[in-house]
């Protein structure tokens, strides 16, 4: 930091403070606060009715269930398989806008729409997608003979839960690609002509020099979307509501219907809370991670 | 460097084609279900082609349900007012952290990026008490508040990105003429940030349209206060379902969002992807 007059005059910390001082207080309000209420609440019993302390017990049951295990089992095969699906279908969506073709520009507009219109609306597209009766891919299949008649895809097991994987990878996407695109256009251009010149072919090109280089990004983009994938909301809750007969029910849709359906703050605080300490150990394994890749290209 | 052969552009055509049925199906799905009259939809077997779509969807919808128009307007202006609080929280904190060096600053920075990793759903249960404590729940604010909260972090990384490409010599220059920090803030920084602001104003209003939908289920339940994403539920009926209507309704409420953004996506993407590629 370069020395001036403005950072040498004394009272800065103060007006520093003072300017950041009114979005720290929300923010300790709204995420803050309720942060800490939803540990406090996961030690009690509280409902519409009232509360009372009921130590660990949430907790003991929570963990002791077949249930509960179930679904956080699930809720990590969806994440892992969705999030591993973002990153390849990102990759190559932004290799594919990066090559220099006639239209690029257009293209890297033409992606962008999952990303900004809202999850609740695209996932109604999906629904209708996935429609036995009405939708395209049925229709397609029964075209093609693969399928013997409707077959709605939300409606089963299998389907529902590989249904609302596909929705959510369609919804991640496109954010993958346009950071996976940043990342390759600030690679410097060189690199690759020096390879060029020394006969390495473009997926050696891809493999030697893309891929390395662009290993941070492509580790934040898996923290950002391992942390929004686990807690995905709209997109379950709107094609299957955590359905059929639990197929689809995550930690996110199984907390929200204990704490907002039933009423029963308690349990549901400590389902919130098991979730807050997995994003966190993910996080956490996140900066380890990365520390140890920078270590590594600082050293050489 | 190598060009491009005739084979290999034919296949990255391909892909890029296959890549695109994938991310614009549902768009097209829905954009053709709304032209299609609605006992044709459900003709069986599936239909590619139709020759009777028509708009006619788009002018019924008004009348099947008829606060369509007020759901739109409460869409667009909760998510005005979540970007008009958000930038008044956001501008003076993104500032002092582009030009004041603190202790804990690098620290809060990387904890308002935790903020967004507890996403809303996990912290619905305080913040329905509070709500309930403060009498908002059923109204606008139930919406509006949390709303505010969870776009605060991004935008201050965008705008503090901004701030930090304005040369700090141009206030230094007005500081040594005997301008106060206030004036600076005003006179000099805002007029040049602009842009600035306005990409960061873009980015909290389509963040505040998108997460309406969990707030407004969980927080709302008087239809006069309901956004679109919530509202469009009532083309469910009793005994059927306005599908042709829904998804003219859906893309409609859409529509204005992605032009506004489709306008002004290079300098958001820009903006966002900027910090995220220099750490």
């Amino acid at each position: 930091m370069k020395k001036n007059k403005l950072n040498s005059y004394n009272s800065q910390y103060f007006l520093a403070y003072i300017l950041i001082a009114p979005a720290v207080i929300y923010l300790l309000c709204i995420v803050g606060w309720p942060l800490i209420e939803t540990f406090r609440l996961s030690f009690t019993n509280s409902s519409i009715a009232g509360e009372d302390y009921v130590g660990f017990e949430n907790y003991e049951k929570l963990l002791s269930s077949s249930k509960f295990s179930k679904i956080a089992i699930r809720t990590f095969v969806w994440t892992f398989f969705s999030v591993l699906l973002k990153l390849i279908i990102g990759m190559i969506g932004a290799v594919l806008l990066n090559a220099s073709l006639r239209g690029r520009s257009f293209f890297r507009i033409l992606v962008l729409p999952p990303w900004v219109v809202p999850i609740a609306i695209g996932a109604l597209g999906w629904m209708w997608v996935y429609n036995g009766h009405f939708g395209i891919l049925s229709g397609i299949g029964i075209r093609l003979g693969i399928l013997d008649g409707p077959f709605s895809f939300l409606a089963y097991k299998n389907s529902a839960f590989i249904a609302t994987m596909v929705t959510d990878i369609w919804v991640g996407v496109p954010f993958v690609t346009l950071f996976f695109l940043a990342g390759m256009q600030a690679i410097p251009r060189d690199l690759y002509e020096a390879a060029y010149c020394d006969g390495a072919g473009r997926f050696n090109r891809w493999y030697h020099i893309t891929l390395p280089q662009l290993t941070p990004v492509i580790i934040t983009m898996s923290l950002i979307s391992a942390v929004s994938t686990f807690v995905s909301f709209d997109i379950i809750y709107i094609l299957t509501e955590g359905g059929p007969r639990g197929a689809t029910t995550t930690l996110i849709i199984d907390t929200y219907k204990m704490a907002l359906g039933n009423y029963k703050f308690g349990k549901g605080s400590a389902r919130a809370v098991m979730i807050v300490i997995m994003i966190s150990t993910f996080a956490i394994a996140y900066f380890y991670l990365l520390s140890r890749i920078n270590k590594k290209v600082s050293h050489g | 460097m190598d060009k491009y052969s005739l084979h290999l552009k034919i296949f990255l055509y391909l892909s890029i084609a296959v890549f695109f049925i994938f991310i614009l199906l549902p768009f097209v799905e829905m954009f053709y279900a709304s032209l299609r009259p609605l006992k044709h939809i459900f003709r069986s077997p599936y239909q590619f082609y139709s020759d009777d779509l028509s708009f006619w969807a788009y002018r019924e919808m008004w009348n099947t349900v008829p606060l369509l128009g007020r759901y739109i307007f409460n869409s667009f202006f909760m998510a005005i007012t979540v970007t008009f609080f958000t930038l008044l929280f956001v501008i003076p904190a993104a500032y002092s952290y582009a030009r004041f060096n603190f202790p804990f600053k690098q620290g809060s920075l990387w904890i308002l990026l935790a903020v967004n990793m507890f996403s809303g759903a996990v912290l619905l249960i305080p913040l329905f008490k509070l709500l309930r404590y403060f009498d908002l729940l059923n109204t606008y604010f139930a919406m509006i508040v949390p709303g505010i909260a969870f776009c605060i972090p991004t935008s201050i990384w965008l705008l503090k990105a901004y701030f930090e490409k304005i040369p700090v010599e141009l206030e230094e220059a007005a500081y040594c003429d005997g301008a106060s920090r206030m004036d600076i803030l005003f006179r000099i920084i805002a007029p040049l940030s602009t842009p600035g602001i306005a990409v960061t104003a873009i980015y909290a209003f389509i963040q505040a349209y998108a997460q309406q939908f969990l707030f407004a289920i969980t927080f709302n339940s008087i239809r006069e206060y309901m956004p679109i994403v919530s509202g469009l539920t009532e083309f469910i009926g009793y005994q059927s379902v306005k599908w042709n209507e829904m998804m003219a309704a859906s893309i409609v409420g859409v529509f204005p969002v992605l032009i506004v953004f489709i306008f002004l996506q290079k300098y958001i993407v820009e903006g966002l992807t900027a910090g995220a590629i220099k750490n």
